[in-house]
């Protein structure tokens, strides 16, 4: 702008000087080359702002207009998207498992563990289905959301092929129907598998060329393997401790 | 469990069996989990109970501390004004309708680039952003000053600084060495991966995980970063990249450490979280089980030497096994659980660090480390030795660490949720998501107490325990924190059993109307006399402690006179106050607080310091020392640094 605004002055300043036409271009041109320089340093002198985008080891680096507004959300790869809608599907059988706790389990470390794994993965839901929306992507790309709706009871699961790790409606059956110390190791044993499943569904969408870009949905992926793995610690210890 | 150095240090059998005690009731959650002090959560009567939300318009709460100035994110770091202006003044949107073509409808807008760790050095602050780093002028903490805009993509962006050496994390899937803003997208010429999830998965017998079809894994990079950036920034408006050091799992966040006993290498810890890399891109990489991968780059960490004279030499030196049995050498030596039936065995294991704070002074460093907050003995920086490991019942993710000036008590915190989600609310429990203060004695960590910011916050906050510093208060551990939208607590934790809450600041949520929006304080950290704070969204706060019932003026003086040349908080500097009568003032406040010192007593101190009476105030000393016979060991250790002053005089 300022460059501009200067350049517009002196052309005007050299027509006022009826100077022949091409002794202003020799003018202009020799001007022109030492605006460039003039301009960045009047810029660093007065305390303006720099914007600079380094160049790799050894490139040189880039000045950037200071203008530059932040860019909208972008559009995240179908490996993202596929990630996102199977995760809330993996979600959800993780809560119906917890809510299965109450009644089953008097284990105090064992039903805090699954206070604590309902609460994460209820929020994540939210925070997940929120990600999809704020970009403009709808839950599933079939106007039929019977598999959707379906999570919320296990039996229409039967029919559904899974995410990974999840519990086959053999193994929800089998809890739903054990109690006790019993209940508490299919409970340890399932929930690991469960959350062993959620470590490869990140493992496999950062392994996807092109997925990820988003550093949201990265800290989000990064935070699902970070609390699921201790979360497996945590019940791997407690089935170490039931065998003694 | 226990490293043989440290059985070795202990010495005889009674302290090897109360070790031991220690660390296996500690682990041994999975029948009583120990009963230790939490704090109280706030009633609804907190002022920072139902704030107005907005972005710059928030209402705010305050207590023993004053908000000097908000610095919004500059340029395209900028949250976009114009779409969260149209979000807000529409309703809500519904989320698209299933079936509905991809990214049509309303979407939700851009709050910028977020704002992540920070580090100081002479008048400037470095302000990481997963977009790049801001370099701000502090010279006037009323007026900051926006100098450099460093525009390099790769989140986290966490920075240190040492002398004319910036250095960057990067872990995300977007990180160029070119600094580019595009990341590394998929190449038109490459097949799409499939779109349904469900697509390739086959359907297998109960009790087994069902298995995928194998995906083409992703064509290695020669452009991709993922590890620690250096920058030269002799020029401060215009700074060089001069190396990129590579790591396995890239860097989520780093720690930079000075060895007193090298003067001609600096060093970073890095702590990666990310998967690890395919070897074609990084030769070296392996991500196997150590069992049978003894080269994993997992359950390590990874120790970079920067030579000073030539930091574009800098290169990865070490990936010690800091998790390791000393016994058997077994690389994952704290978490053998061991087979228990089919599906309960994990393959993708992905142990390590998230954040270790170094306190060279103790040559001791704290790793919050996946499942474990962990001692290592790191007198020997390339080499560092686990000393303790200890582990809790509600702690799923270890995150950073601080320790007391006085080295005798470690404060963890648990980020549970990543940050991304509210753990604040009523109905989240006050110990977790919390920071856990542990004793530290003799190399060993002991639970003590549980601290979490008490107001409770709503379900569009974020809010966990997360990354602080100590304010230099001498005579007391005090802590300012970030709580991401649960603001800025200040807490005090001298008497590591039961610490509180002694001033704070908190904003109402940054969406409004019921709209989320993530953000708040990343890091609020104490530098030179005024708490800098790094709002993911709204942009770089600039606060100052007010005296209040907990703090008094003298105090805070006290901690202002400590001036650092720079500051990178994990590798925390050792305070040492000069012993002048400022740090007296604040020490006999103290005192006067715990009714330790008479008013008599207090009046001839006062009388004493007003007029400089040398020889009195030395025969005050005297008396004082007898006093401290029968004080808390606080007020003990407060009186003999006050009568050492005095003594001086």
């Amino acid at each position: 702008m300022f460059v501009h605004n200067i350049t517009t002055l002196a052309l005007r300043l050299l027509k006022a000087a009826k100077l022949p036409r091409y002794l202003t271009a020799v003018v202009m041109l020799f001007y022109l080359s030492t605006t460039a320089t003039v301009g960045q340093s009047t810029q660093a002198a007065t305390g303006g702002v720099v914007v600079v985008q380094p160049g790799a080891p050894g490139q040189s680096n880039k000045t950037l207009p200071s203008t530059n507004t932040t860019p909208p959300l972008g559009t995240p790869s179908d490996a993202d998207i596929a990630f996102m809608r199977g995760m809330i599907m993996h979600h959800w059988q993780a809560v119906e498992m917890t809510a299965l706790m109450g009644s089953r389990s008097h284990n105090q470390d064992l039903l805090a563990l699954g206070k604590r794994i309902s609460i994460s993965q209820t929020d994540e839901m939210g925070f997940m289905k929120r990600w999809l929306s704020d970009r403009g992507i709808p839950l599933s790309d079939s106007a039929d959301m019977d598999h959707m709706e379906g999570m919320a009871g296990m039996e229409h699961m039967k029919s559904m092929p899974m995410m990974p790790g999840m519990l086959t409606p053999q193994q929800m059956h089998a809890l739903k129907e054990a109690t006790s110390e019993q209940f508490d190791h299919l409970f340890l044993v399932g929930m690991i598998q469960h959350h062993t499943g959620a470590l490869s569904m990140v493992k496999q969408l950062l392994d996807t060329p092109g997925a990820c870009q988003d550093p949201i949905l990265f800290d989000f992926t990064s935070d699902v393997d970070n609390t699921q793995q201790a979360e497996i610690d945590i019940m791997r210890h407690m089935l170490s401790k039931e065998k003694q | 469990m226990i490293s043989k150095s440290s059985l070795r240090s202990t010495g005889n059998r009674v302290a090897i069996a109360f070790a031991l005690f220690l660390v296996s009731s500690a682990l041994s959650f999975g029948q009583t989990a120990p009963t230790v002090y939490v704090n109280p959560r706030s009633g609804s009567d907190d002022p920072r109970v139902g704030l107005k939300g907005g972005l710059y318009d928030a209402g705010q709460a305050a207590s023993g501390l004053e908000l000097v100035t908000t610095t919004p994110k500059p340029g395209i770091f900028a949250p976009d004004l114009a779409a969260i202006a149209a979000a807000n003044a529409a309703p809500v949107p519904p989320p698209p309708a299933p079936g509905a073509p991809r990214g049509t409808g309303p979407r939700g807008p851009s709050y910028g680039g977020t704002n992540s760790d920070l580090a100081f050095a002479g008048k400037y602050l470095f302000s990481g952003n997963y977009m790049g780093i801001n370099f701000y002028d502090i010279s006037d903490p009323a007026k900051i000053k926006l100098v450099t805009s460093l525009v390099c993509p790769g989140g986290q962006g966490d920075v240190s600084i040492y002398g004319h050496l910036l250095f960057m994390s990067v872990e995300a899937a977007n990180g160029r060495l070119d600094c580019g803003t595009q990341g590394l997208p998929l190449a038109p010429d490459q097949a799409p991966p499939p779109s349904d999830p469900l697509a390739n998965t086959v359907p297998t017998v109960a009790g087994t995980p069902p298995v995928r079809a194998p995906r083409p894994p992703d064509p290695a990079s020669a452009d991709r970063i993922k590890g620690v950036r250096i920058f030269d920034i002799t020029n401060i408006a215009n700074p060089k990249q001069i190396v990129d050091v590579q790591t396995c799992r890239g860097s989520h966040t780093h720690t930079l450490l000075v060895d007193p006993k090298d003067k001609d290498n600096v060093y970073i810890y890095v702590s990666g979280s990310a998967p690890v890399r395919l070897a074609e891109e990084l030769g070296g990489c392996s991500g196997g089980d150590p069992s049978n991968d003894p080269n994993t780059a997992l359950f390590t960490v990874v120790v970079i030497k920067v030579p000073l004279a030539h930091p574009e030499l800098a290169k990865v030196v070490n990936s010690p096994r800091i998790f390791s049995d000393p016994q058997t050498g077994d690389a994952n030596g704290l978490w053998k659980g061991g087979n228990h039936g089919d599906g309960t065995q994990t393959t993708s294991a992905t142990r390590g660090c998230h954040d270790i704070t170094v306190f060279s002074s103790m040559g001791l460093a704290a790793g919050a480390c996946s499942g474990n907050g962990i001692l290592l003995d790191i007198s020997d920086p390339v080499h560092p030795k686990r000393l303790d490991a200890v582990s809790d019942p509600n702690y799923a993710f270890w995150h950073s660490a601080n320790f007391a000036n006085d080295g005798k008590s470690v404060l963890f915190t648990d980020e549970w949720g990543g940050g991304g989600q509210p753990r604040c609310r009523d109905s989240d429990p006050m110990n977790w998501g919390a920071d856990a203060i542990f004793k530290l004695k003799d190399g060993k960590l002991t639970l003590a107490s549980y601290y979490k910011m008490p107001a409770p916050q709503s379900e569009f906050e974020n809010c966990v325990a997360h990354n602080g510093s100590l304010i230099p208060v001498p005579g007391r551990n005090l802590l300012v924190q970030s709580w991401y939208q649960g603001g800025i607590s200040v807490m005090d934790f001298t008497d590591p059993t039961h610490p509180f809450e002694i001033a704070f600041f908190d904003r109402g949520p940054i969406g409004v109307g019921g709209r989320r929006a993530g953000g708040g304080q990343w890091s609020s950290y104490w530098y030179n006399g005024y708490i800098f704070g790094s709002e993911m969204a709204r942009g770089i706060d600039v606060l100052k402690l007010l005296p209040s019932k907990y703090l008094t003026q003298n105090e805070i003086d006290a901690a202002s006179q400590v001036h650092l040349a720079e500051l990178n908080v994990q590798n925390q500097p050792k305070i040492i106050w000069p012993e002048n009568f400022v740090t007296a003032r604040a020490y006999m406040d103290q005192l006067i607080r715990s009714n330790a010192l008479t008013p008599e007593k207090v009046s001839a101190l006062n009388a004493a310091m007003y007029k400089k009476k040398t020889k009195q105030l030395k025969a005050l000393a005297v008396s004082l020392d007898k006093d401290a016979a029968t004080c808390t060991p606080e007020d003990a250790d407060r009186i003999h640094a006050l009568a050492k002053i005095l003594a001086k005089s």
